[in-house]
């Protein structure tokens, strides 16, 4: 998973600096994360996981950092598994 | 930073009520001369309506942003330009009171604005980044303790009339455009430098000069919460809510001239509707519209501000259609008012003008241009699901 988001973020995040270079805490706003770029982001995740993001879960925090994100995405999916 | 203004103990209402009166007396001339209000400001300061925002704690009086919002509509009632320099600084005054009562400066700062009831301007536009108040290219340096920033800023709100201005940049000089921070700097800590005028349709007396800013004092007036967050979670509600309050004002007065004129006109010819009085039927509904919408949004604020962990898109996206829907109406409202009023609605100087009000009305669509606003819901709305429920 962490792979995939990386590859995504690369992909769709707009950043200045290299996903490579950043740790899976890194903040992505401080390295350059735009709004728009984090609502492509989450898109591009939504699509490759299969997922949709609940609305309590559309917040900065959720996409703080790498990490937070693959906790984000564990999350839904659990609770999709569960359903 | 010492108090020496005694708050009156009136109720807020009288006390906006004497300083709308000394706005509604000075409005026109104020519109005419494109010049600061500051016979209304000297009223708020007498009558300590800078600080209400400020937890008692520290000096103010934990006024709610409702109460702040009817503030604004009162004031906007009597002088829009009067109105959006109270907004605007109501606004800049949440930043500290949601994310500057952890720091010392910042509680120290509260207390002196209070006590001395100082106006914030406002430094959020750029040359060079097209209005986007979250991008910036200037950056803030520190070295020995000392912030030093320069920005050429195109529009500072009553620029040269503020005690103190809260300005944004990169967070530091390797930073990207959208890692910003918000900076306090006091009058005597910053030079403004002019490039630019402010001789505009409407909105004449906000005086939002343009101007290179040069500013030095010490790091600590850096608020330290990342300029993003205080965006998301007070500023952008806040300004979208007392503007969108202050607008209503402005029409709540337009209304309330063509209603008088259609009351005069039925006096007239007894047993006929006069032709104006459809019209004001249709605004009427309009009118409510609008205000249901904004005592809505308020509501919805006031429970993100006890519970900031529940911000989430859908509210941003609210905010947003508040006011981008209060923005258009009210000139739709304030041209169907003229249309009531006809000649004496269109003349300047008669009970019945209005014109100064659809001026003034016209900057709401530009202050934040809506036309970004709505490309940054379209982009929201591509991930955010729509709330099916009528009351959630």
């Amino acid at each position: 998973m962490n792979e995939t988001i990386r590859n995504l973020l690369t992909k769709l995040g707009g950043l200045p600096v290299a996903v490579d270079s950043l740790a899976d805490d890194a903040d992505l706003y401080a390295a350059g994360l735009s709004s728009f770029a984090s609502v492509q982001l989450m898109l591009g995740i939504e699509e490759a996981f299969d997922i949709e993001f609940p609305d309590n879960l559309l917040n900065r925090k959720s996409f703080a950092s790498i990490a937070a994100i693959e906790k984000t995405v564990a999350a839904i999916i659990e609770a999709q598994e569960a359903a | 930073m010492n108090a020496h203004v005694k708050v009156p103990a009136a109720p807020l209402r009288e006390r906006i009520a004497r300083a709308a009166a000394v706005a509604a007396k000075f409005a026109d001339d104020v519109d005419a001369k494109g010049r600061f209000p500051s016979e209304t400001m000297q009223a708020l300061k007498d009558e300590g309506l800078l600080g209400i925002q400020i937890p008692a704690e520290l000096g103010g009086e934990g006024t709610s942003i409702a109460e702040i919002a009817e503030l604004c509509s009162v004031l906007g009632q009597s002088c829009g330009s009067s109105a959006m320099i109270f907004a605007m600084h109501h606004i800049k005054l949440s930043s500290l009171v949601e994310h500057g009562q952890k720091h010392e400066w910042h509680r120290e700062f509260m207390r002196a604005i209070a006590g001395n009831q100082l106006l914030l301007g406002s430094a959020t536009t750029e040359g060079g980044i097209g209005g986007d108040l979250r991008n910036s290219i200037c950056a803030i340096e520190i070295t020995d303790g000392t912030v030093r920033l320069e920005k050429n800023a195109t529009v500072i709100s009553y620029g040269l009339y503020a005690d103190a201005i809260l300005i944004t940049s990169r967070a530091h000089k390797d930073a990207a455009s959208s890692d910003q921070v918000m900076t306090v700097f006091l009058k005597d800590q910053y030079t403004l430098e002019k490039t630019n005028d402010w001789d505009t349709l409407g909105m004449r007396g906000t005086c939002s000069e343009g101007f290179v800013f040069k500013g030095e004092a010490p790091a600590e007036q850096v608020i330290p919460e990342p300029f993003a967050e205080i965006a998301a979670h007070s500023m952008l509600a806040m300004a979208h809510l007392l503007w969108s309050a202050l607008w209503y004002g402005i029409t709540v007065d337009a209304v309330h001239r063509a209603q008088s004129f259609v009351r005069a006109a039925a006096r007239k010819t007894p047993g006929q509707t006069p032709p104006g009085a459809l019209r004001l039927a249709e605004i009427s509904g309009k009118l409510q519209a609008i205000k249901t919408d904004i005592i809505h949004g308020v509501r919805q604020y006031e429970e993100i501000r006890r519970n900031p962990e529940s911000l989430t898109m859908g509210f941003l996206i609210a905010m947003n259609n508040t006011k981008l829907a209060t923005s258009t109406a009210i000139i739709d409202i304030i041209g169907q008012t003229l249309l009531i009023n006809g000649i004496m609605g269109y003349k300047n100087g008669t009970p019945y003008s209005v014109g100064r009000h659809l001026r003034d009305a016209y900057s709401a669509q530009l202050q934040i241009s809506n036309e970004r606003i709505l490309m940054n819901q379209s982009t929201m709305l591509l991930v955010n699901k729509q709330d099916t429920s009528l009351l959630g």
